[in-house]
């Protein structure tokens, strides 16, 4: 008898003739069944039972029966990168799963589960303080008396004991002031700069800052991925044309200067005569144009017609 | 080579340890199909077979031609089911001049064949041609109660593998607690022959008896059917060893910190754990005290002033 299967078998059982008929054959078995379940059914009320308002609830025992399983057993995995950078900062080990967990264990075992404790007793105050932030153990701040001892040959000195004539406190803030320094920005005033990392802009565009060192103008050297061409296409200076061709004329071109120089002087802000002066200029040199002939002007000399001190005869 | 699809969503990471091989096994899912013939009475086998076992059963109602389980190349297509859909039991029907009414009852190991029996269904009735009281009929997903008579079952190998074999299928989950009110319906199976077994699915009455034992009575109810073994497949040595693997073998931890005294009985030790000093919450940071420190003063400032007074008085 099989209680976990809630099977019987009765192995004694031996059936001499097949009975002839299809019932007799069925009330035989039934028969039969009914004498086994009847065996079951009394070893499973024999069982201890829990009263439920469902009905009394009783532990089966596990089957017997042997029977594959449906899947192999479970491997245990592998720890994962968190919980081997959790094993090497000794933090404690917190399990996921019941069931997995045991594997991990073993293959983390031996780690020490320690935490800083947020509340530490603070020896200066006799309390409870945090570790870090408002209220802090060892803080400055708490420190009520330095003792000034009169420096002997052989004192030891300490970091609360102060020399006298010079007043410890400012002294103590100086020395966390400097030591944080350290450590935080780095802002380094006089000992140099910190070195300055290239940007990936620079990078690229080495290759076309180094290419003007070369007498071709790095026009066959082997270009590495990455690397943008040269920007300067290789000419540094613009010589204006010997002949008026295409682009602006010669007095387009003197034009743009006035304008530019007007524009410098008047330092942003264009007051309401300048600005009265350069339109008129503009409409003057409109009217001119319309009047002579373009040909004829281009070979006129330059005549800057605001000028007036150039007409003027000394 | 299939490339391994670790889950983004943790909808699919749930999905996935539903599958993933566990150290207890809940129930065994079954797939129940058909090859490319079946005959009627197949039909209605395998119907009532998924009625049976509604809950955890799939079924598939097209033909599949190419699923051959006893032949070495056939059962590709039954392994792929078997890890589509999670199960590891199956049932094939087809129907044959050779094998007529054919069965094949079937168990899988990690997706992969394990064991088969090959069963010819006669004499087949289904439920419904049983006329019984319809209080009395089973409910789906009660735990069964199994009678195999006849000592075939255990001379016989082909007996013993279809016993192991229909435990399997309708056992349903192992569990630990059963309620006894929910007791509804027994397999009995009988060895006629050597080759075949008549099985049968009948509900359970309970009667008063004098007891609190109540009295069992059985009344057919599901589908009766001779089954005829035809051929049969045991799993390899080393499958059934790997199968067979249990986790209740290893030693069981030893209960700690229980002695027992003649004079006292059961004695065990307390030992209360080290306070976390770290832990507790510091007094002056919680932010209901203001409430409390505001009132603190007021009975202070009340106290003093009587403090105050009664100096005056004094004086």
């Amino acid at each position: 008898m099989d209680l976990g299967n809630l099977m019987a078998f009765d192995p004694t059982h031996h059936f001499e003739s097949v009975p002839s008929s299809r019932q007799e054959l069925t009330r035989a078995c039934l028969e039969k069944g009914t004498e086994l379940v009847q065996a079951i059914a009394n070893a499973v009320f024999a069982l201890p039972s829990t009263d439920d308002p469902d009905g009394p609830i009783v532990r089966l025992p596990p089957p017997t029966t042997a029977l594959p399983r449906e899947k192999h057993l479970p491997k245990p995995k592998p720890p994962t990168k968190w919980e081997l950078f959790a094993k090497m900062k000794d933090m404690p080990l917190i399990s996921s799963s019941g069931m997995y967990s045991s594997g991990l264990s073993i293959v983390l075992a031996g780690i020490k589960q320690h935490k800083k404790d947020k509340r530490v007793f603070d020896e200066q105050t006799g309390t409870w303080k945090r570790r870090h932030g408002y209220d802090r153990v060892n803080d400055d701040k708490d420190i009520p008396i330095i003792e000034a001892k009169l420096s002997d040959g052989n004192v030891i000195r300490t970091a609360l004991i102060a020399e006298p004539g010079e007043d410890p406190f400012s002294k103590r803030k100086a020395e966390k002031k400097q030591r944080l320094a350290a450590t935080a920005l780095p802002i380094t005033g006089t000992h140099g700069e910190a070195p300055k990392k290239a940007s990936k802009e620079e990078l690229q565009n080495v290759a076309g800052m180094a290419a003007t060192a070369t007498a071709s103008g790095g026009k066959f050297d082997k270009k590495l991925p990455g690397e943008k061409p040269a920007k300067h296409a290789g000419k540094y200076r613009k010589f204006l044309p010997v002949v008026e061709g295409k682009g602006m004329s010669s007095q387009e071109q003197t034009a743009k200067i006035l304008d530019q120089l007007m524009n410098k002087s008047s330092h942003g802000m264009l007051d309401a005569v300048t600005m009265f002066n350069v339109k008129k200029e503009k409409q003057r040199r409109k009217e001119k144009e319309h009047k002579t002939s373009s040909a004829a002007s281009k070979l006129k000399p330059k005549k800057k017609s605001l000028k007036k001190s150039s007409k003027k005869k000394h | 080579m299939l490339k391994i699809k670790t889950p983004k969503t943790q909808r699919a990471k749930r999905a996935v340890e539903k599958r993933a091989p566990k150290l207890v096994e809940s129930g065994k899912k079954t797939l129940i199909l058909h090859g490319t013939k079946t005959s009627d009475v197949l039909n209605t086998v395998l119907t009532q077979i998924y009625h049976l076992k509604r809950d955890n059963a799939v079924k598939y109602t097209k033909k599949n031609e190419n699923i051959r389980p006893f032949e070495c190349g056939g059962e590709t297509s039954l392994e792929f089911f078997s890890l589509k859909t999670d199960c590891s039991l199956f049932v094939f029907g087809s129907h044959s001049k050779k094998r007529p009414n054919n069965l094949v009852l079937g168990r899988m190991f990690d997706h992969h064949i394990y064991d088969l029996v090959e069963v010819g269904v006669d004499n087949f009735r289904p439920m419904e041609s049983f006329e019984y009281d319809k209080k009395l009929t089973p409910r789906i997903g009660s735990k069964p109660f199994f009678a195999f008579i006849g000592d075939g079952f255990e001379s016989v190998e082909e007996l013993k593998h279809l016993k192991e074999v229909l435990l399997d299928l309708f056992r349903g989950e192992v569990v630990e607690n059963l309620n006894l009110a929910g007791i509804d319906h027994v397999f009995v199976c009988t060895a006629l022959s050597s080759s075949t077994v008549f099985f049968t699915h009948c509900a359970l009455r309970l009667k008063r008896s004098g007891t609190a034992i109540p009295r069992m009575e059985l009344v057919e109810v599901g589908p009766s059917m001779d089954l005829v073994v035809r051929r049969h497949q045991l799993p390899n040595d080393s499958l059934k060893k790997e199968a067979m693997k249990t986790t209740t073998g290893q030693p069981k931890k030893k209960i700690k910190n229980v002695s027992s005294d003649v004079l006292q009985g059961k004695i065990g030790k307390i030992y209360i754990p080290d306070q976390k000093v770290g832990g507790i919450a510091l007094s002056n940071d919680v932010k209901g005290l203001k409430r409390e420190r505001r009132e603190a003063r007021k009975t202070k400032v009340v106290g003093e002033n009587e403090a105050k007074k009664r100096k005056t008085a004094s004086k």
